[in-house]
């Protein structure tokens, strides 16, 4: 039972990844991306996290903890160069 | 099955990603899609069952390598020239 | 199945649909300003459901998955909102459908409020 929950968990993941690229490529402004770009940085935690559930090691999470606390700098440095402050 | 599955669709993501990245003129473009290469290649790493470099590619890709080249693109021009490469071609050839 | 697993499995489960669904409105949205609603609130507690049935189904992870969802819920408002003034800074405002749209903009005073450029952003 927990593996189906795992299939279809894993597959809308891949979807969602899937839908944040085509918005990546076809989005007008640079905003667009960067939300995109954000939105593949969470879909990404919460796959590593539940990956390393799927391959039972306890120091996988550890990854998903540094994309956590890291992921959100790039965005912000995007931000403020497009808004004239960096 | 399952992970072959989701390996096909990551290194596609990540070749789609490359291809964006080289072929853009608007070069702060490029560098969200470094971002994006960088992120599916931590994934890809972790799924080949190296945390550790997954640890150090998700701290270096992200992070440092997005702030300098912003930095970089703050300090010289955010549109690429064509008159600009072939300039430089011309150059080398001489 | 016990009681824990029943937990974490309906846990999974919305999780995975509210991070499909946040990345629906990343691509059918028509505004930007929508696309970061969608984006960003959708996914942040998708993430957090997740990590959540996770600690759940695997007891002794508990307190990491906890750090994790403050994590995140931290992190994810603060770039939405760095992003949205930025955008707005830019002089991109919101799709509107009214004409009426010096009464609608409640940032006025705030940011001086140009007409709509043309403008690459």
């Amino acid at each position: 039972m927990m593996t189906y929950i795992i299939y279809i968990a894993f597959s809308l993941m891949a979807l969602g990844m899937i839908m944040s690229a085509i918005r990546f490529v076809k989005g007008p402004t640079a905003g667009d991306r960067v939300v995109a770009l954000d939105t593949l940085t969470t879909i990404g935690v919460s796959a590593l996290v539940l990956l390393a559930f799927v391959f039972q090691r306890f120091i996988y999470v550890d990854v998903a903890l540094v994309y956590a606390v890291l992921g959100f700098i790039g965005v912000i440095v995007i931000a403020r160069y497009l808004e004239g402050a960096l | 099955m399952m992970a072959f599955i989701l390996i096909l669709i990551l290194l596609a993501l990540m070749i789609a990603a490359s291809v964006y990245a080289v072929r853009q003129k608007d070069l702060l473009y490029a560098v969200i899609a470094t971002g994006i290469i960088s992120l599916v290649l931590s994934i890809l790493f972790y799924l080949l069952q190296a945390p550790d470099v997954a640890l150090t590619e998700a701290a270096i890709g992200v992070a440092l390598t997005t702030i300098i080249f912003v930095i970089t693109i703050r300090n010289t021009v955010r549109m690429e020239d064509e008159s600009d490469k072939n300039k430089n071609i011309k150059s080398a050839a001489k | 199945m016990s009681i824990m697993e029943i937990i974490a499995g309906i846990l999974i489960i919305i999780g995975s649909i509210f991070l499909f669904l946040g990345a629906l409105g990343i691509y059918r949205m028509p505004d930007i300003y929508n696309r970061l609603q969608a984006g960003t609130k959708a996914t942040t507690l998708g993430a957090m459901s997740l990590i959540l049935g996770v600690g759940f189904l695997e007891p002794t992870w508990m307190l990491k998955s906890l750090v994790l969802i403050i994590f995140i819920a931290y992190s994810n408002p603060i770039s939405s909102h760095a992003l949205a003034r930025a955008t707005y800074r830019r002089g991109h405002y919101p799709l509107i459908l009214s004409d009426d749209k010096e009464n609608m903009d409640a940032y006025q005073e705030v940011v001086p409020h140009e007409k709509e450029k043309e403008e690459k952003i």
